[in-house]
């Protein structure tokens, strides 16, 4: 069966899906990226998603994945919970994340922490900490680090955040065709504000773009669609 | 195993009730993401079978007392739906569900990468819609799909096929008659790449002979059902089909 492993097809673009367990040929001297461990000298995929081969890394990007914290992220955050000095924000990770009073906004005495902050505010803030069982502490001690008061709060998988906005170009032209304010967060969340209708410029193509998801092959026809221009 | 031996459900040139050969299994057909709120979720056919999953998670496993500190839980939950079979079943949890839960879990805790989540859970619900014989291992299956279309890693799929004795004579993929007046069965979940065991129950007697070709129509059976579940998890993902 090893065989037939690694088949996985490719798309017309040289983007070779890979399933879980495909043998992705000999490990020696190359460097074990995303998504892929070694076996006995083998190389096997653990994700399924689009296998990424260079000179010396292979990786594989996953169709599909939750949003797993690392220090210095920026990330949108909604208050879950509060108590006398913290607040339990859902930041689209499997565990909610740990805003103390004292990495907070502005001045808040003890048990006085609602009148700050309260459950379904949203706040954009950093990622201060991870600890090994993924439980994290965020800041907004920071430069732009504040509460959102305006606009909307969009999502799109965390995965295809990276893939889209890698050339600071999209994003350019997408804030510029939709005349829009754009904040983009690495826990797959976006703020955008505006007026009513540039908004819902900017909503109607990122709904376009979750229809489109898990298929890799139309990563190109997503960039298209965010940088059209809107009339 | 009702084992009622005069029941005659293969005929003296090996074919079976429903015309097929011993080592046959029946028609196949999966399909991946047809649930588009879960993370991952998958149908798989198979034969009159009918069998859903969905994946949800990694998330905070609650309650906490079921938390690891090192790993995931896999919170396996297998249900048959009450209009599945011609005798209504009772909703909810049954002994037979439970059983089917836990050894669906444990053999797909052999391939997930568990330790990559600590203090999680995955939820994955098997839901049979049409029953027939082997709804285990197509649940197994369809788990397997499910799983590697929410993206969890895995270090393989899981397979899981039954072969059984009627009438004195081994065959694979036992259907509902087969399955009550057979004499054995034996189902099967094997890891498709690396052709590693991770789940098999015994029912009714097989001598070792039997037991090894049962053993022998099982693994032939992986391999294309196994190119099933990529075709699947390409059709999906944007692959080519």
């Amino acid at each position: 069966m090893s065989d037939q492993n690694a088949r996985g097809g490719r798309d017309g673009r040289g983007t070779r899906l890979v399933t879980p367990g495909a043998s992705l040929g000999a490990s020696e001297g190359r460097r074990i990226g995303h998504g892929v461990v070694e076996n006995e000298g083998q190389l096997i995929a653990v994700k399924l998603g689009a296998l990424i081969e260079n000179e010396e890394e292979v990786s594989v990007i996953p169709s599909h994945t939750r949003y797993t914290p690392r220090p210095g992220d920026l990330v949108i955050g909604v208050v879950e919970a509060v108590q006398s000095n913290l607040w339990f924000l859902d930041i689209n990770a499997p565990f909610n994340a740990l805003l103390p009073m004292s990495l907070g906004p502005g001045k808040a005495e003890f048990g006085g922490a609602r009148n700050v902050l309260n459950v379904g505010n949203t706040v954009l803030c950093r990622i201060q900490e991870v600890d090994e069982t993924h439980s994290s502490v965020v800041t907004m001690k920071g430069l732009g680090l504040r509460r959102i008061d305006s606009g909307i709060v969009e999502a799109i998988p965390p995965h295809l955040m990276q893939s889209l906005f890698s050339d600071s170009n999209v994003l350019k032209s997408l804030k510029s065709s939709t005349d829009c304010r754009i904040i983009l967060a690495d826990n797959g969340r976006m703020w955008v504000d505006g007026d009513s209708k540039s908004m819902s410029n900017v909503i109607s193509k990122l709904e376009q773009i979750r229809a489109m998801s898990r298929d890799f092959s139309s990563l190109e026809s997503m960039v298209e669609i965010l940088q059209t221009e809107v009339y | 195993m009702g084992g009622y031996s005069d029941v005659q459900m293969i005929d003296e040139n090996g074919i079976r009730v429903d015309g097929r050969t011993a080592g046959e299994i029946r028609p196949v057909s999966i399909n991946a993401g047809i649930i588009p709120v879960a993370d991952g979720s998958a149908e798989v056919i198979w034969g009159t079978n009918h069998v859903i999953a969905a994946v949800y998670g990694p998330m905070e496993a609650h309650p906490r007392k079921i938390q690891k500190q090192d790993r995931a839980v896999l919170d396996v939950r297998y249900n048959m739906a009450p209009f599945s079979t011609t005798d209504r079943i009772r909703p909810g949890f049954n002994r037979r569900s439970r059983e089917i839960s836990k050894v669906t879990a444990e053999a797909l805790e052999s391939v997930v990468l568990t330790e990559l989540y600590p203090r999680s859970k995955i939820r994955v619900e098997i839901e049979v819609i049409t029953a027939e014989a082997g709804t285990r291992c197509a649940g197994i299956t369809a788990a397997s799909v499910a799983l590697a279309d929410a993206g969890i890693p895995m270090t393989d799929m899981v397979i899981s096929v039954a072969s059984g004795k009627i009438n004195g004579v081994v065959v694979c993929d036992l259907n509902k008659e087969e399955d009550n007046y057979g004499e054995a069965d034996l189902p099967m979940g094997v890891c498709a790449n690396s052709g590693e065991l991770v789940f098999l129950q015994m029912d009714g007697d097989l001598s070792p002979e039997e037991f090894q070709i049962a053993w022998d129509y099982n693994m032939e059976a992986i391999a294309p059902v196994h190119e099933m579940m990529i075709d699947a998890l390409k059709r999906s993902n944007g692959g080519d089909e």
